[in-house]
């Protein structure tokens, strides 16, 4: 931080920092065990975990407010837990669970609470970013002055439908904050193998708005950069692109370990950006202006991963959905004349 | 004859003919590291200029194979899922299926599509779930989807010398298998199904992983008396309805065990093309075992539900078993 810029991220620290800080210590201990869970069988398939990257989330989504619709990734956990989701229907899903918030037909991938103002994760990249920009035309038509928030990883960012997308979206002048999390790698490729630009955030204005790279390893900053952009969003009408350079500290996803032959990343590189770690910092920083005692810290870290413990609970002892749940859902109105076949 | 893994067949094959003929490139996401093993160390041996790992852009990089194609390459673009090729539809089906018809046959297009992991590998949730083989077959394009080793060398090999586009689908619940493969260089007719266990009571056309959970079925129906005889499609268009028709001559009966979506499916085509061929061959209605026409679930109990597998084949083939039909003219009808 710049010297001018001390005392207001003081004031922020002070404000905020707790809360900011019980996030991302929610989104690190919910996606470690979810690690276990998988690892050890309990729970089936695959997740994508959001570890290293919890300031973006946090602070991007504590900047937009409450009330901004949100499109996720495939990598989600981070955003709805961010957003106030609860941990007990997240893992309810993550076990396939009639009380998941998708009643177990979604998964991991697929979380989505229209109540929170989450539009879903999605596991075809940039899909959901695409979408929350429709999202934001349909607030923009009602004179609301909701807005969205479009997230994406850097290998997304070269998905064609992102680029429409974002033309639409200054062409008829959306209020759509694009996010940009640049974790460095899209599975094996380097970001910059993939990306034509140095900056994500450079692309904005090949479409007229304006674009902006900021340290995504610092929740104060993700949270200030994110304010500034809603601003500037409300006196240009325009979108906005925001870009936060991160790290994911595992794999792509959980076993992904056990089937690369060859690691893809240098073996140092993660201890590089583990210093700088989201939470060792804010947590040093509230400690170091005496904002918090230490034994509030540590009760803290305790409240949470019983909470995230209090959700596996809640999991294991809710019940499977029932087998024909397999055939609700599909469509808003009864379609007559589908084959179901033998199986 | 050497037993291999089907990925590490798939591998061989193109290796082998990247070997053979430098025309040949390989490129899509993640394949010089290769998530599956299939495509991993290629770039080692052929260099970053022919086996290239590209930004996530499905539209531009098959629009890409197409143009390359078309100047006189061979390129193998890689899906990593199946749900890829919804992303590159409008180059898949309206660019390198129509463009040498449209041009008076003027354009060739050498050109594999792979869409690897393809179907259900377990709790992947919908988007990551459909097993899409009849869809671009449905537009007119090439497709295959072998489920041994053996074939999948094979085949992939008559995929990579095709002057047209094929589209390689790799089960997701074949890759582990192993098999037995020949050694040297042998390439497997596109459009000849086989049959894979000879038996007089039931045809079962399967493709894919469903050839497997066919040959499971069909143990459990030797109990119950019924002799199944499997044929393994091997492709869906060239489809290879002579080798079906011959096997409903001696026996009867028809069940089709396709992993994809019966509505206006595989199975269905199946059906139609011996209803319409063969009626008189048969002694009971033809059976489809398919997936009911829903996204997959991702709850694991929900996802068994709507799956077919072994058991669902031993009930599908209980029915015609059950059925009473005049009996056709059986075997005289086929030539
Ligand atoms: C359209 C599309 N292409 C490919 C994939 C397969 N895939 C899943 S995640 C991923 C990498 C994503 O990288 P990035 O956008 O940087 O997000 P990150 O995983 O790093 O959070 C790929 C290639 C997909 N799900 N969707
Ligand atoms: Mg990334």
């Amino acid at each position: 931080m710049e010297a001018a810029n001390v005392p207001a991220r003081t004031k922020l620290l002070q404000a905020h920092g707790l809360i900011l800080l019980r996030r991302m210590l929610l989104i690190r201990e919910f996606d470690a065990r979810a690690g276990e869970l998988l690892a050890s069988g309990e729970i089936m398939g695959e997740i994508h975990q959001y570890i290293g990257q919890e300031a973006v989330a946090v602070g991007v989504l504590a900047g937009a407010g409450a009330e901004a619709l949100v499109g996720s990734t495939h990598r989600g956990h981070g955003h709805l837990l961010a957003r106030g989701c609860a941990p007990r229907p997240m893992m309810a899903e993550l076990y396939g669970k009639a009380s998941g918030y998708c009643k177990g037909k979604g998964g991991s991938m697929h979380i989505t609470s229209l109540e929170h103002g989450m539009l879903g994760a999605n596991a075809i990249l940039g899909a959901s970013a695409a979408i929350a920009v429709g999202a934001a035309f349909a607030e923009k038509t009602t004179q609301s002055s909701r807005v969205a928030v479009a997230f994406f990883g850097d290998g997304a960012a070269n998905q064609g439908v992102l680029h429409e997308s974002m033309n639409l979206a200054a062409v008829w002048k959306l209020p759509v904050l694009f996010v940009c999390e640049n974790n460095q790698y899209a599975i094996s490729l380097r970001a910059d193998h993939g990306l034509s630009v140095r900056d994500v955030s450079s692309r904005a204005a090949a479409y007229g708005f304006d674009g902006r790279s900021v340290d995504g390893m610092d929740v104060l900053t993700v949270y200030e950069a994110t304010c500034e952009a809603l601003r500037r969003m409300r006196t240009s009408s325009l979108p906005f692109l925001l870009e936060a350079k991160t790290y994911r500290y595992h794999g792509h996803f959980s076993a992904e370990a056990a089937i690369l032959k060859h690691p893809y990343r240098p073996e140092d590189e993660e201890s590089v950006w583990q210093r700088r770690d989201p939470i060792a910092r804010l947590r040093g920083e509230l400690l170091a202006h005496g904002f918090v005692p230490q034994e509030e810290l540590d009760a803290l870290h305790g409240d949470v991963r019983a909470e995230v413990e209090d959700a596996v609970v809640f999991a294991r002892q809710s019940p499977p959905p029932s087998a024909d749940e397999a055939f609700t859902d599909v469509y808003a109105t009864e379609v007559a004349g589908l084959p179901d076949g033998v199986r | 004859m050497p037993r291999i893994r089907f990925a590490q067949a798939l591998h061989d094959a193109l290796a082998e003919e990247m070997r053979r003929d430098a025309s040949v490139i390989v490129l899509g996401e993640d394949v010089r590291c290769g998530l599956m093993g299939i495509t991993t160390g290629l770039v080692d041996e052929f260099g970053p200029e022919r086996v290239l790992d590209t930004p996530i852009s499905e539209a531009g990089f098959t629009a890409l194979a197409i143009g390359a194609a078309i100047r006189g390459l061979r390129p193998v673009v890689e899906y990593q899922i199946s749900a890829l090729p919804y992303v590159a539809m409008d180059q898949l089906v309206n660019q390198a299926a129509k463009l040498r018809y449209m041009t008076g046959g003027q354009i060739r297009i050498p050109m594999v599509v792979r869409v690897t992991m393809s179907g259900a590998a377990g709790g992947l949730g919908a988007q990551h779930s459909d097993h899409n083989y009849p869809m671009l077959a449905h537009m007119g394009l090439k497709t295959i989807m072998p489920s041994s080793p053996a074939d999948a060398k094979g085949l992939l090999k008559s995929a990579v010398r095709d002057d047209d586009p094929v589209i390689v689908y790799e089960d997701a619940k074949c890759l582990s298998v192993r098999g037995e493969v020949p050694e040297g260089d042998y390439a497997t007719p596109l459009g000849r199904a086989e049959v894979v266990r000879n038996g007089g009571a039931v045809t079962i056309v399967a493709i894919g992983h469903m050839v497997h959970e066919a040959l499971r079925a069909s143990e459990l129906l030797d109990r119950e008396g019924i002799a199944a005889e499997i044929v393994d499609a091997r492709c869906v268009l060239p489809l290879d309805t002579h080798t079906v028709l011959a096997s409903v001559a001696r026996t009867g009966r028809l069940v089709v065990a396709d992993d994809s979506n019966s509505f206006c499916g595989f199975a269905a085509e199946v059906a139609a093309r011996v209803a319409g061929e063969g009626f008189g061959l048969l002694r009971a209605p033809i059976i489809r075992c398919a997936r009911p026409t829903v996204p997959v679930p991702f709850s694991p109990p929900l996802e068994s539900a709507i799956l077919p597998s072994a058991a669902g084949v031993v009930r599908a083939a209980r029915q015609p078993m059950e059925a009473h039909m005049p009996a056709g003219k059986g075997a005289d009808g086929c030539t």
